[in-house]
Order: structure tokens, then C-alpha cells, then sequence
């Protein structure tokens, strides 16, 4: 016997749910776009391909001034990721030198085993060589940022599971700049106007250009090299740093899932079956 | 609970122990034939899920603590280490953090229950006044829970909520500087949340085996509120509702996994993946989505009342909120339990659900323009309900007649259908 009082009560307490992300909107800036990724979604995996390319543009321009020190060489072989292969990874590594004070000299060649070295020593000199703003550590930050919705659009997020805010953060970032400043806007010397920055004044000048990078064999001309198309590329590496069992977390919550249906059916069989004696 | 045991030790170990400790009769009598009122909805289903969230959170807990390390330096990248690193780890943290927010999702459905079918009404006071030592107990446990991630979010509010002891007169300053081990939020805060974190559940397991023993001895209060009339009202806890329970737990799992598994992080806040700095202070400092009614009552009290400045006034509002909820008992004069019967009840009722599900949306709203004045209007609304609409409707609402029984009332709800589909009712299995 459900009432109709009982699921009016049940919507509001799963209003209480929807009432979750802070309607906390930076002022004056637009609403950013949710972009289709391919890791959206309960069926979503990465494509192997597109991470294999955003490390590129990972590697070749944020790692200079971004560190990611959550990550080791060895993730970057692991299933579910790049999936670069074993060998690949111990040559990658080794391309870099780690401080390692048993070493002689304190430093040697990277391992797979190694994290991925950071581009300056401490925050300090990190901020000394960026005009006083610090470069994040990307290892986590693609859930660090998020997006909000005007009501009642961010209600539809709990049941389409949207995880992916981060990512269309820093595909609007990388794209929203703004050279020169739109009219009437003031950007202090050394910052950079960027739309979708809060407070429009962004530390970091436009990293990515057109052609900017040649992606390596195999991709030439079939992926565009845009900076649409890199900041698409390193948003979907950079939610694979932050978030590496993705593919497997989902995987497993499929199967969960339907166990579960089938289960809560089967009890449903037994409840009744048991009950059907009994007027209640 | 007045019922003759039914227990009769089948062996001679059995007769052995029962003469000594007689646990197995005590479970029997308490786990399996503890009469149970027939007519229970599925509202009823969420103690029961209510004790299944706490051992999930126990036991994913326990796990946790494994592996985390409660340092201001090292606890940020321990969490992350668990997500990436420990065997099962994401999926235990996951269900961890997510089960926070489960937990209370509960909590607020079975309080809500009790509310609306006056289950605090006499001889209910003690199950419902541990009831809300249980609610405070949680929220406790899960603000100091927060913390330990050592996120923006996780230091902030341990910052903004330790301040609002510092109101206090006199004691704030001294109670401030306990609970935080020095001036400022910093390693000693978290070495200590982290400790009590591992404490508090512990009580309050102790805590709802005091609640469901005060449950026992009156036995339940049911949809109708009529008091259970003779045996035949009743059917045995064991198979009738642990199988209902059980089915209710594992259909609450299913979204419980959809956020697991598919959305572990939308119930939290993206600043709390960015590792806790004192120097730098997040745009919204927003609490957990379960706190954000009583953020909103305690943001609402900007002004000065009298001598009461607005910071100690808003935390005197704050404690207010929950403290009001002990004295519902007395509060409600109405000799009916059940809201059902109770015309003008539903009204106010249903309009403090709502105003409830809008403080939480005012609570994640910044404090600025419209939204301190809804603020103020419903904190107000929240204080009105308990003090005056409950103490005066008991005096002005005329009930509807109640059944004198839950067997007439079962009688009654069975004859409508069938009176309208005959031919299904005698075909019904």
C-alpha cells in the first residue's frame, strides 16, 4: 500500500539529496558547458587512445611547471590507463633523474617504481618561477574542480551519476582565455584573462596553441591538433591521475547492481510469500 | 515486554548454559519472538536499516583505519594511497564516505516517522530521548569524520565549527583549546578527532542496544497508534520482519551502490581534494549536505537579541535545534499518536518537512541577500512548530475517530478493496 503522502515525503527527503552541491556560483562567470567524455556515465571507460595523448600534452607541457606527485611511472602501464606497455615505461622512467640520497651523487635514473618527479623543489621555488602563483599538483585535481548548475538542472546529476565536472572545468579553463581583455575588465599585470577562471585573473598564460604538439605515430592526422582537442585530451589524462580505477570501480558496481535487483526481487518472493498468511 | 518465554533448551549443553547465562533464551526471545505489531509500513524498515548502516560503517571503518594515517602531513596522501594503492580500497573508502551520507539519509526518515506517527508519546519518551542522544552522537561522530581527509573542506569546518564552542561565555575560550589541542585547527585536532572518530561509534552501538531494549519493553508503536490489543495484532519479529527488513536493507543498498560505485563523489565537496591550507581560505566554506539545516538556523541569527550578541545567539539557535527535539514528548498534548488521524496535524506537519528539505537548501546557499531573510523566516517556522503548534494543537484539533483496534483497522482496509474487485479477493494467495 503506498500512499500518496508517502511518496510525496519520499521526494523531499531525495530533495534533501539534491540539495548537496553548494548553489555556491562564482559570480560573473558563465555557466560551462558538460562536454561528452567518453568516461561519463555508468558504462563509461577511457580511451586508451585519448589518455595515451593527454599524457603527451601532460608530459610535454604542464609537467614544466605542474607536478603530479601521487603518480608513479608504473601506473602508467597499468590496465585500465594509458596502458603503455612495461617496456615503454622503464625507458619513460628512465629518462628522468630522481634525488635519491643513497645514490652516489644523490641522484640516479628513474624506475618504473618511482613517482613522477616534481618540476621544482618546494612550493616556494614553485612560486618564484610562476610570478608568485603556485602551479596545483595535478594528481587529484580534476576532482578538485567542479561545475554547478542553476536549479533545477543540477537535481538531474544524482541520476545521471555526473562525476565528470572537473574535466569540463579544465577543458572551459584551457579554452576560455581572452587576449586582449573583453571591455571594462582589469587584469593586474603578469595575470592573464581567462573566462571561466574565478575572478577572470589567471596566473597561468595560455599554455596550449594550435600545432602545438604532434601527437606521436599512429594518431597523425586523424585527431586534429587543436588546442580543443588537447585540453579534451589532458582533461581526460588528468581524470585518469585522479581517479585511475575509474574503468574497474564501474566494472564492479555493474555487477553489484544487478545482484542486487535480483536479490531485493527474491526477498521480495519470500516477504510476500511469508506474509500471505498473515492480514496485515 | 510481557510474554511468556518460549524457550525450551533442546539439549543438555543447551540446559547446561541457560541454567548459567541464558543468552540463548534471552536471543530467542528478543531477536525472534519479540511480538511485533502487524500492521507496520515500510517506514518501520529504517531501524533496521538504521543497524545495518552502523555495521557497515563500523566494519568499512575499522578497515580504514588500517591504512590512514592521522598526521596533518601525511593523512591527505593516506586517503589517496587507500583509493589507489590498498586492495579493495577505493571501494571501502567509497562505501565509507558514501555510507555517511546513507546513514543520515536514514536517520532523518526514521525521526521523520516518529514524528508523524507520534512514536515519542508516552510510555515512548525514553526509546525517542535516546533516539536523539543517537542523532547528536552521529553527528559528532561524522563532523569529526570529515575532518580526517584533512581536505580544504575537512580543516574548514573544523575550523568554523570549533569556533562556535568558542561562543560560549566564560568556558568557550578553555573548551575551544581542548577540543582543538591549541590555538588553531592544526595536528593535534586531528590526532584527537581521529581518536574519538574511532570512539564514538562504540557508544553508540551501546547507545541502540539502550534504544532497542526501551524499544522491547513497550513494544512498538505502529501506523494506527492504537496500543497492541491481544496477541493476535501481533506475529513474531522472526521470520515476519527480519525478512521484511532484510528486504528493505538490500532495496536501500541499491542506491547506496549507485553512488559506490557510479557517483562517489558527488555527495561530497571538489575543495576537499585539495590538501587543507590555513593560509587559504575556500570561496563557500559549505558543510556536508546531512548538516546544511542546522547551518542554515545557525547563519540565521545575524543580530544582537539584548545582551546576546549574534555569534553566541546563533549558536544558541543552533544547539536550540536539536536540544528542542528531547523535549518533544512533552511538547505534543495530543492524546493521538498517529498523524492519520489528526486533520490540522498533517497540515503543519508536511509543512515542516518541507521547510525542513528548503533549510537544507538555504544552508548550501550563500549567506547574502534573499536567502538570510528565508533563513530567518524558516528557522522561525522550525522553532514554531515545536513550541507552539504541537503544545496548542492538542488542545484545538478535533481527531478523527480512531479505530479501537489494529485488528479493525486491518479488517477495515482489507473490506474496501475487495468490496471493490470481488472477483480478486477470492482469487487473492
Amino acid at each position: 500500500m503506498i500512499k500518496t503522502k508517502s511518496i510525496i515525503g519520499a521526494l523531499l527527503v531525495s530533495m534533501l539529496f539534491a540539495a548537496v552541491p553548494a548553489v555556491a556560483q562564482d559570480h560573473g562567470t558563465p555557466e560551462i558547458k558538460k562536454e561528452a567524455w567518453s568516461f561519463a556515465g555508468p558504462f563509461g571507460t577511457y580511451d586508451r587512445n585519448q589518455l595515451q595523448r593527454g599524457f603527451q600534452v601532460f608530459k610535454e607541457v604542464c609537467s614544466s611547471c605542474h607536478s603530479a606527485r601521487l603518480i608513479a611511472f608504473r601506473n602508467l602501464s597499468e590496465p585500465g590507463g594509458p596502458e603503455f606497455t612495461e617496456g615503454q615505461v622503464k625507458a619513460l622512467a628512465a629518462e628522468y633523474e630522481i634525488n635519491d640520497p643513497e645514490a652516489e651523487g644523490g641522484k640516479r635514473p628513474g624506475i618504473a617504481a618511482d613517482r613522477w618527479p616534481s618540476p621544482f623543489a618546494n612550493d616556494q621555488e614553485a612560486r618564484d618561477a610562476n610570478g608568485g602563483a603556485l602551479p596545483p599538483d595535478f594528481s587529484v585535481l580534476a576532482k578538485a574542480r567542479g561545475t554547478t548548475q542553476p536549479f533545477p538542472w543540477w537535481i538531474f546529476n544524482y541520476f545521471t551519476a555526473y562525476s565528470e565536472g572537473g574535466p569540463d572545468y579544465i577543458h572551459a579553463l584551457l579554452n576560455g582565455y581572452v587576449d586582449p581583455p573583453p571591455h571594462g575588465a582589469e587584469v593586474p599585470e603578469g595575470k592573464h584573462y581567462n573566462t571561466y577562471f574565478p575572478g577572470h585573473a589567471l596566473g597561468m598564460a595560455p599554455p596550449l596553441s594550435d600545432g602545438l604538439i604532434t601527437y606521436e605515430a599512429g594518431e597523425t592526422g586523424s585527431v586534429p591538433l587543436t588546442v580543443d582537442q588537447y585540453s579534451r585530451d589532458v582533461a581526460s589524462y588528468m581524470m585518469w591521475m585522479a581517479e585511475p580505477h575509474l574503468v574497474a570501480r564501474k566494472e564492479a558496481g555493474f555487477q553489484v547492481i544487478a545482484f542486487l535487483l535480483v536479490f531485493a526481487g527474491l526477498m521480495y518472493l519470500v516477504k510476500q510469500k511469508l506474509w500471505s498468511r498473515v492480514e496485515h | 515486554m510481557a510474554h511468556e518465554s518460549s524457550y525450551v533448551p533442546g539439549n543438555v549443553v543447551e540446559k547446561w548454559i541457560d541454567d548459567r547465562l541464558p543468552i540463548i533464551r534471552w536471543s530467542k526471545e528478543h531477536l525472534m519472538d519479540y511480538p511485533t505489531p502487524k500492521n507496520l509500513n515500510y517506514w518501520w524498515t529504517f531501524g533496521a536499516i538504521l543497524a545495518f548502516m552502523l555495521g557497515v560503517q563500523i566494519v568499512t571503518g575499522i578497515i580504514l583505519a588500517m591504512h590512514y594515517t592521522p598526521h596533518v602531513s601525511l593523512a591527505f596522501d593516506s586517503v589517496e594511497h587507500i583509493r589507489r594503492d590498498v586492495n579493495g580500497g577505493r571501494i571501502i573508502q567509497a562505501v565509507h564516505a558514501t555510507g555517511a551520507s546513507m546513514f543520515f539519509a536514514a536517520v532523518y526518515i526514521h525521526m521523520f516517522r516518529g514524528l508523524y506517527f507520534g512514536s515519542y508519546k508516552a510510555p515512548r519518551e525514553i526509546l525517542w530521548i535516546l533516539g536523539v542522544l543517537l542523532f547528536v552522537l552521529m553527528v559528532t561522530t561524522a563532523f569529526m569524520g570529515y575532518v580526517l581527509p584533512w581536505g580544504q573542506m575537512s580543516f574548514w569546518a573544523a575550523t568554523v565549527i570549533t569556533n562556535i564552542l568558542g561562543a560560549i561565555p566564560v568556558l568557550g575560550t578553555p573548551i575551544l583549546e581542548l577540543l582543538r589541542g591549541g590555538f588553531a585547527v592544526d595536528n593535534a585536532t586531528l590526532n584527537r578527532f581521529f581518536s574519538l572518530h574511532y570512539l564514538l561509534p562504540f557508544i553508540i552501538a551501546a547507545v541502540v542496544a539502550l534504544h532497542i531494549w526501551a524499544l522491547h519493553v513497550p513494544g512498538n508503536n505502529n501506523p494506527i497508534g492504537v496500543e497492541v490489543k491481544s496477541s493476535r495484532e501481533t506475529v513474531p519479529f522472526h521470520p515476519y520482519y527480519t525478512m521484511k527488513d532484510l528486504f528493505a536493507v538490500i532495496v536501500f543498498c541499491i542506491p547506496f551502490a549507485w553512488f559506490v560505485f557510479f557517483a562517489p563523489d558527488i555527495l561530497g565537496h571538489p575543495d576537499n581534494y585539495i590538501m587543507a591550507n590555513s593560509q587559504v581560505t575556500p570561496a563557500h566554506i559549505v558543510p556536508e549536505w546531512y548538516f546544511l539545516p542546522f547551518y542554515a538556523i545557525l547563519r540565521a541569527i545575524d543580530f544582537n537579541i539584548l545582551f546576546i550578541d549574534s555569534k553566541l545567539g546563533g549558536v544558541i539557535f543552533f544547539a536550540g535545534a536539536i536540544l528542542v527535539l528531547f523535549f518533544v514528548p512533552w511538547l505534543d498534548t495530543s492524546k493521538v499518536r498517529s498523524g492519520t488521524f489528526r486533520p490540522i496535524f498533517k497540515w503543519f506537519y508536511w509543512l515542516f518537512v518541507a521547510n525542513f528539505v528548503f533549510l537544507t537548501w538555504l544552508g548550501s546557499a550563500p549567506a547574502e541577500g534573499i536567502y538570510v531573510l528565508l533563513s530567518k523566516i524558516a528557522t522561525a517556522y522550525y522553532f514554531i512548530y515545536f513550541i507552539i503548534v504541537l503544545p496548542l494543537l492538542g488542545r484545538f484539533e478535533t481527531p478523527r475517530p480512531l479505530p479501537t483496534s489494529i485488528t479493525e483497522s486491518v479488517l477495515a482496509k482489507h473490506k474496501a478493496p475487495a468490496a471493490a474487485q470481488p472477483a480478486a479477493a477470492s482469487t487473492s494467495h
